[in-house]
């Protein structure tokens, strides 16, 4: 693997399959009593966010605090960012505080990009999402569950599975990182939209595209709900949001139409009501509850990957075993 | 004051001659003059192999005084232009205050004057303060002693369609020229780069060719329903060559407006596959577009669609590049390098000739900006505005080296054809051996 994760094109198809190995090994660790290894005891992981995400810094907080790396908590508001410093002078300072990995989350896209290639940090860098353009650790857990759920019984890829990817696309960083991955992973993706909220030059993407959410369901595997923020909704990209629920939203009636087989997925928050009705939310289909729970042992299995080194090969095991101490 | 003798010089890449410069103009063109009349205690400067031109003249300079002199000064900024070969700049308006009144634009003119590096001409504001909602004080600012014939907004458009008809109107007193900062705004709020397949990949907002487009198309119609002078900035689509290939062919036709265009060196040579970087050094507005682009920006320069070729010169301080791309300023450096590219784009593509050259980079920007004293041949009588140019040499491009303030060149560590070896200002040479007098 790179030195750094920045977007999901960065990962070859064996690359991704590492991590999902390695995740899976490490989401045995949530069902033990202990939930710790000493994989990165002494490492220092900065997790940067410029932009508020709760879950996304929580989750990776728990990732790094698992493999026993020490964590150091650095959120834009209140902090001197809000006083004019700059990215730069930001990194700067977390680098002098020896930083092994910095996970950022920043507004502006390819400003992980920037940290990584400027050459004001030595460290790993980890995108945690960036503007409009990819959120990878997203893509990584989303394809973690699709793969429990659709995966090949040889623990293998994604091949021929389809999956359809809905709602605001164009301003969706977990769109573009998914497209990029599934793509990677043998899966057929469809994204479905407005034609306002499909990007421009979409056509060149490693993926099908509707404005048809009613054509695409009967033939998906799965079916991802992004997230309609509340900013577009008033934007003009679409009349009003009830014209949206009705064209674009998942409800009961929909979810009918989907094989017995399909899964739903949202990588939240949900706008409940808005893309997604309560009833299909918390659906027995809805993996959206383990969507979380998986996204810590992929982001633990990406930090390990980055700052382990190792070149983990699928017969030096990671855990150790139940009866070893942990 | 000094003559100086040129050497065998190439006038235009033709055939090698001298050039005597005494008393600001050209005294002398032909072959061995030092023997001639006037040539005795002339200063020499062997000039053989190197082309001369008629000194360049840029439509359209950032010089950043007053209010920015962290990023440049008329001082650093006009030696940037002689180090590029030009002998006039036109100084845009887009200062801290705004030049939209008589008292700024004589205040930049006497800087250029005392700097002394080149002619510096300022550009007007359309409106006040930039803010698009009323006229400046247009005559005033042509009445001055900066006598200014160029007004623009740069860096803004005149968007409202009756302000942009009133400014065309208005300026037809004094023989002025509106040159239009052409961007659609409510179609590019928040735009980064060129609008595509890249940026859709990239994350980030795109700015589409038609929101360019409209505007020039607009503004043509407007200024031939008025009667009136339209100059158009940084073409940068394919779409927009076409647009404006067609009103100079119906203003030719009807006569009594006129539509000119220009194009910046960075549009004639860049792309935008370099926003894949992420790194701002290569943001600029209009963004770099696409390789058909490019294409067609070559194909109106070396037709005639697009009169001039305008360096956009845009220096910002380290830290407005030093940063995310969005947080970061739009603009590059372009006074030293402009030359050099059009060499790589057009002279050594086989598009246009060194005469041609002249055209675009000295004649037609002169013509536009009604300068008397620049943009006329290397003949007898001329002012002696010179350049002389290697072409023969390459050289890799450090910024370190620039006479800028700002460092903020697209073109670092790139080998690019060409050197200016010495600029004269009126028979005052402002470069020699290429370094500043």
């Amino acid at each position: 693997m790179k030195r750094h994760l920045l977007s999901a094109a960065d990962l070859t198809r064996d690359d991704a399959e590492l991590v999902l190995r390695t995740a899976a090994e490490l989401r045995s660790l949530a069902d033990r009593p202990i939930k710790k290894l000493p994989a990165l005891r002494g490492r220092t992981v900065v997790n940067l966010f410029f932009e508020d995400s709760t879950r996304t810094r929580i989750s990776f907080e728990a990732a790094a605090k698992r493999l026993s790396a020490d964590v150091i908590n650095f959120a834009a508001k209140g902090s001197s960012v809000s006083k004019g410093e700059s990215l730069k002078d930001t990194a700067l300072t977390l680098e002098a505080m020896g930083a092994d990995a910095v996970v950022v989350r920043h507004g502006a896209s390819g400003a992980p990009h920037r940290l990584a290639h400027s050459g004001w940090v030595r460290s790993s860098v980890v995108n945690a999402g960036d503007g409009t353009h990819e959120h990878p650790t997203q893509a990584l857990l989303d394809a973690f569950t699709l793969t429990r759920h659709l995966g090949a019984a040889d623990g293998g890829g994604l091949d021929g599975r389809r999956v359809a990817i809905v709602g605001d696309v164009l301003h969706s960083r977990v769109a573009r990182s998914n497209a990029l991955l599934l793509q990677t992973l043998g899966a057929e993706v469809t994204l479905v939209a407005p034609p306002t909220l499909m990007p421009v030059g979409v056509g060149s993407w490693p993926v099908e595209t509707s404005y048809d959410l009613d054509a695409v369901l009967p033939k998906a595997d799965a079916v991802m709900m992004l997230r309609v923020q509340r900013e577009r909704m008033s934007g003009g990209f679409f009349p009003t949001p009830r014209e949206y629920s009705r064209r674009y939203g998942l409800d009961g009636r929909r979810m009918a139409t989907l094989q017995d087989h399909a899964i739903v997925m949202h990588p939240g928050p949900m706008v409940r009501g808005m893309e997604i009705t309560a009833d299909v939310a918390d659906s027995p289909r809805s993996v959206i509850v383990e969507q979380v729970t998986n996204g810590v042992a992929v982001r633990m299995a990406v930090l390990y990957l980055l700052l382990s080194g190792a070149d983990l090969s699928a017969d030096a095991p990671l855990l150790p075993t139940e009866s070893a101490p942990a | 004051m000094t003559t100086y003798l040129l050497r065998n010089a190439s006038i235009l890449g033709g055939e090698t001659t001298d050039l005597l410069l005494a008393d600001g103009v050209v005294a002398a063109v032909g072959p061995d003059l030092a023997a001639g009349p006037g040539a005795d205690g002339a200063t020499v400067v062997d000039a053989t192999g190197l082309l001369a031109l008629p000194g360049l003249v840029d439509l359209h300079t950032h010089l950043r005084e007053p209010g920015r002199e962290d990023a440049e000064t008329v001082d650093t900024g006009t030696r940037a232009a002689a180090m590029g070969g030009f002998t006039a700049v036109h100084a845009m308006a887009n200062t801290e205050p705004v030049a939209d009144t008589a008292g700024v634009v004589e205040q930049v003119w006497r800087l250029g004057r005392e700097a002394g590096h080149c002619d510096v001409f300022p550009v007007g504001a359309v409106t006040v303060g930039l803010a698009g909602e009323r006229l400046a004080e247009l005559g005033a600012m042509a009445d001055s002693a900066a006598r200014v014939r160029v007004f623009s907004d740069d860096g803004r458009c005149v968007s409202d369609a009756v302000l942009m008809r009133r400014a065309l109107e208005y300026v037809k007193a004094f023989d002025g020229v509106v040159a239009q900062h052409a961007q659609e705004p409510r179609l590019t709020e928040g735009a980064q780069m060129n609008e595509g397949e890249l940026s859709g990949r990239l994350g980030l907002t795109g700015w589409p060719a038609v929101a360019e487009e409209a505007i020039i198309a607009r503004d043509c119609l407007l200024a031939a329903h008025v009667g009136s002078r339209l100059h158009v900035c940084h073409v940068s689509t394919a779409g927009s060559v076409q647009i404006v290939r067609e009103a100079k062919a119906r203003a030719a036709r009807e006569g009594g407006w006129e539509v000119t265009a220009e194009v910046c060196p960075h549009h004639l040579l860049l792309t935008d596959e370099l926003a894949a970087t992420y790194d701002p050094i290569y943001k600029v507005n209009p963004p770099l577009r696409t390789a058909a682009d490019v294409e067609a920006l070559r194909a109106g320069l070396a037709d005639g669609t697009i009169d001039v070729v305008a360096t956009d010169h845009a220096p910002h301080p380290h830290e407005d590049k030093d940063c995310e791309w969005a947080a970061a300023a739009f603009g590059m450096l372009g006074l030293e390098t402009a030359l050099s590219i059009v060499q790589e784009t057009m002279v050594d593509t086989g598009l246009l000739d060194w005469a041609g050259v002249a055209e675009r980079m000295s004649a037609a920007p002169a013509r536009i900006g009604r300068l008397a004293e620049h943009g006329q041949p290397l003949t007898v009588g001329a002012p002696a505005n010179v350049v002389l140019y290697d072409p023969a040499v390459r050289r890799v491009v450090d910024p370190a080296t620039s006479a800028s303030l700002s460092r903020n060149t697209p073109y670092r560590g790139m080998e690019l054809p060409g050197r200016v070896v010495a600029t004269f200002l009126r028979g005052t040479p402002t470069v020699l051996d290429g370094a500043l007098v």
